[in-house]
């Protein structure tokens, strides 16, 4: 069998299984769901801080604006403003016709206020030429301050949050509905961050993660690239918002849109984890981190959260590089790092200085 | 000398008290392969970082192909064809040789839609036969940070002739590689600037490298322009000798 | 914003929260010259900084319910955050000592993580704190109140900079400290135990941190989750200021405590959070925006 047949027959099996997945294990349906938004959590960071090496503590802040667009359209849509404080909640608030179009233009505005709001942090930040570690700590402070801002502004619910409507009848159980739902954004992003990864933009962001000085030298656009990686990882990571406020059904400014201390930090580590700048170290990363944090840590009786801070911890000390950096390290050759050919002799490259 | 491809008239660049560059004025015309020396401390590489744009002159103009580039950035600068090299390499460490080459394909005229393109297999065949031509061929799949100094050089070379630059400032091209390549090296350069028309601006402190590659020659000491000629001129020339044995 | 017009209405209330600002603001500065110190030795930029503060705090509130008073409580604390820093250090932190600084701010933001997790499994999230047994003084006709611990709190902090730069001006340690941070690989050369000179800088920032959360404990509130604030404030400063500069990190920290309390009292006090880390993203954009005047150039 040839390597295309290979992967077509892995890409196929993890298909098939993921497609049964939420009927083999029919009492983990929501943590399933979460699976694929951890998934979209760990390859949406990788963009921007693996392959382009521009290490951002605040991708959350997308996420949240994600979730808090499609809320708030899917309650102007349906509510006045005054009515929904006491409408929210029953449970034949809204049908199913009513309730998609809301999620689905929701999801739609939010994704366009998340690049826009990319694109103008862009223009501010890294079109000026911020790097490294204040990237990252400006990052942090607009994160937080996110937050901060989204727990003080009434119209949005402010410090009390927002209640998505209750899950309609007629669409199923709502935790296989976002299931499917994540699964295919899962889908759609994995395939489109691989056909970017393959061609020029691909390389272009990897060349400005391992020297983006020589970058600019040799003419490539740097800033453009840049902002384009900031604003695709955001385009997604605000899809990825606007559904799961609907399947978490509150969300709450701090802990669950714009979570700084918990999906802020996550979504960096199972990066790590699998191998930041591989297209499937997040993937694995976040399988693995979804996987452990659900299955074990469940018998911790509280102390669940010191073990997670003590295994971010662990990782990024021990293990800062990753599953796929790893195994890269470890068989060079099965990802095609070798010397090829024998004419050594002839050349100047042969040997160096 | 009447097609001028780089024109420095008057540059002068000062560092706090310091004066690097004081009052240069020097021509490269197109096609040809010029030398600039000069002790350490002369100021060449800041003539370099100058007038590719790493930082503004104070005073003077800098002119490629009649344009005004003076207050031009370095993206601007190299995509109008004029491409540097460094002292101390710069590549693309954690990728391949072969994806260091492909992402110096020319960003010039690069629309939107241009930026998400996939590789065409001529890009390829390109990045193939530039690397057998610095000899890096078999190496091609190994990552650049993997290969020794010398061979990043030859690579960081490869990558600057992929942009099909009009002309090339190197800095110091053979510092650093091992004296028995060092012919190969220059029979390359002179392949480029021959066969390819790329003109060449040549920093280099080995005088058997650059009296043999240059077929003129701009001699800096203490930031001031001191001798300019042929290679034979320059190696009679006192003043040139003088500066370089330190005495004033 | 409607506060705002107090402040035209009746200026005396302007001089009151400067008073309060800057007295806070000296904590603010003990920290910070915490962080500047292990940053500039270390490379390291500590994101478990604020959670020391807190630990320190925390711990001088156990002792408090423990029966000792308060004033004794300070030293305890300040020592056992140094041994704390000491372990951390030998644990953790001298893995990515040397490793890119995006590593190092992961491992020690992680380390934030746990401790806070950990000060909420110990002693509760609820918010804390410890009564130091002071009174009060008036000033301008009752018009301007000034709480005595925090008028003795500046005292101290400003006391522990001093004493901290003396030492590292004046003793052997000191001294190999500073080497440490103007060339490792020179002052190994020379003999210093850069290993030993990491662990005595992160334990000494600890300490530090410790002494600063003890008095915080005292004149405000502490809180497991309270910490970052006190990163992102010591970070904002030391920015500001530059690495090395003690006159300006406790210029800055008054700054900060000042203007903290300005926009507290002006925005309201849910605002004031979202104020300390947007002021953080303007500070990097005004850092940002000075260097891309200058464009920079490499060899």
């Amino acid at each position: 069998m040839n390597s295309d047949g290979k992967k077509i027959v892995a890409y196929g099996g993890i298909l098939v299984l993921a497609l049964a997945a939420p009927w083999m294990m029919t009492a983990y349906r929501t943590q399933l769901a979460f699976l694929w938004v951890m998934v979209l959590f760990a390859l949406t960071w990788d963009l921007v801080g693996g392959q382009m090496g521009y290490a951002s503590f605040g991708n959350i802040v997308f996420f949240g604006v994600g979730m808090y667009s499609t809320a708030v359209i899917q309650r102007n849509l349906h509510y006045g403003l005054e009515e929904y404080a006491h409408v929210a909640g029953r449970v034949e608030s809204l049908s199913a016709a009513e309730y998609l179009t809301g999620l689905s233009l929701g999801m739609t505005v939010g994704a366009v206020a998340a690049v826009v709001i990319a694109a103008i942090l862009g223009v501010c930040i890294l079109a000026m030429g911020m790097r490294g570690p204040y990237f990252g700590i400006c990052t942090l402070g607009l994160g937080v301050a996110a937050g901060e801002l989204a727990s003080g502004w009434e119209y949005v619910g402010a410090g009390s949050g927002l209640v998505t409507p209750v899950f309609p009848e007629g669409l199923g159980e709502r935790a296989i509905f976002f299931y499917y739902i994540f699964f295919f954004l899962t889908i759609v992003t994995f395939f489109t961050l691989r056909r970017l990864y393959s061609g020029r933009f691909g390389l272009a962001i990897n060349a400005i993660r391992d020297d983006e000085d020589k970058a600019e030298a040799m003419g490539i656009r740097t800033t453009r690239y840049k902002i384009t990686a900031w604003c695709v990882s955001a385009f997604f990571l605000s899809l990825t918002g606007g559904a799961a406020g609907h399947l978490i059904g509150f969300i709450d400014p701090t802990e669950v849109a714009f979570a700084g201390p918990t999906f802020g930090v996550w979504m960096i580590l199972m990066a790590i984890l699998g191998g930041k700048g591989t297209l499937w170290g997040p993937v694995i990363g976040a399988v693995i981190f979804h996987v452990t944090q659900e299955v074990f840590w469940t018998y911790l009786f509280g102390w669940q959260r010191v073990a997670l801070g003590a295994f971010i911890v662990a990782i990024v000390v021990f293990f800062p590089q990753g599953l796929m950096g790893w195994a890269q390290e470890r068989w060079p050759e099965r990802f095609g790092h070798r010397v090829e050919g024998t004419a050594l002799a002839q050349t100047a490259g042969g040997e160096g200085a | 000398m009447n097609d001028i491809q780089l024109a420095v008239e008057g540059v002068t660049k000062r560092f706090g008290g310091v004066v690097a560059n004081d009052n240069i004025t020097l021509a490269v015309p197109r096609g040809h392969i010029v030398g600039l020396i000069g002790p350490n401390g002369s100021g060449k590489t800041t003539l370099f970082n100058s007038i590719v744009g790493y930082h503004p002159v104070d005073e003077g103009s800098i002119q490629f192909e009649g344009l005004e580039i003076s207050r031009k950035r370095v993206i601007e600068i190299a995509r109008l064809g004029m491409i540097r090299t460094f002292q101390q390499t710069h590549i693309y460490g954690k990728m391949t040789c072969m994806e260091n080459m492909t992402v110096s394909v020319p960003h010039r005229n690069e629309g939107f839609a241009r930026m998400f393109a996939r590789f065409t297999p001529d890009i390829f065949e390109k990045a193939e036969h530039l690397l057998e031509f610095v000899g890096l061929y078999p190496k091609r799949y190994l990552l650049a940070g993997d290969l020794s100094f010398g061979q990043q050089k030859l690579l960081e070379f490869a990558m600057a002739l992929m942009t099909e630059p009009k002309m090339l400032l190197l800095d110091e091209p053979t510092a650093g590689i091992n004296p028995t390549l060092i012919n190969g090296l220059i029979e390359r350069l002179q392949r480029a600037n021959a066969d390819l028309g790329i003109t060449l601006f040549v920093i280099e402190h080995n005088m058997r490298v650059i009296m043999n590659l240059a077929e003129s020659i701009y001699c800096l000491a203490h930031g001031q322009l001191l001798a300019f000629g042929t290679p034979e001129e320059i190696q009679q020339d006192q003043t040139v000798i003088d500066a370089y044995l330190g005495a004033h | 914003m409607d506060n705002l017009q107090i402040l035209f209405v009746a200026p005396v209330f302007s001089l009151q929260l400067l008073i309060d600002g800057i007295l806070i603001g000296a904590v603010f500065a003990l920290a910070a010259y915490g962080m500047a110190l292990v940053w500039g030795v270390m490379k390291i930029i500590n994101f478990a900084q604020g959670e020391f503060v807190i630990l320190g705090g925390f711990l001088l509130y156990a002792l408090k319910e423990a029966g000792l008073h308060p004033f004794l409580g300070v030293p305890v604390a300040t020592a056992a955050l140094f041994v704390i820093g000491w372990v951390i250090y030998r644990i953790a932190v001298v893995r990515v000592v040397e490793k890119d600084l995006f590593i190092s701010i992961l491992a020690t933001f992680g380390i934030a993580i746990l401790l806070q997790q950990l000060m909420n499994q110990i002693f509760g999230a609820d918010v804390q704190t410890v009564e130091s047994g002071l009174g009060t003084w008036f000033l301008l006709d009752g018009q301007v109140t000034v709480l005595q611990i925090k008028v003795v709190s500046f005292f101290i902090a400003m006391v522990l900079g001093v004493i901290l730069a003396l030492f590292l001006k004046m003793t052997r340690l000191g001294q190999a400290i500073r080497a440490t941070a103007q060339h490792f690989r020179a002052a190994q050369i020379l003999g210093v135990d850069t290993d030993r000179v990491y662990a005595i800088t992160f334990a000494l920032n600890a300490a530090i941190c410790g002494a600063a959360g003890a008095l915080v404990s005292m004149i405000w509130v502490i809180q497991p989750f309270m910490g970052l604030a006190y990163t992102i404030r010591s970070f904002m400063i030391v920015i500001v200021a530059g690495l090395g500069n003690v006159i300006g990190v406790a210029l800055a920290g008054l700054g900060l405590g000042a203007a903290e309390n300005f926009a507290g009292f002006i925005l309201g006090a849910e605002f004031q959070a979202a104020f300390i880390f947007s002021l953080l993203v303007v500070i990097l954009l005004w850092r940002n925006f000075r260097l891309s005047l200058k464009r920079q150039y490499l060899e």
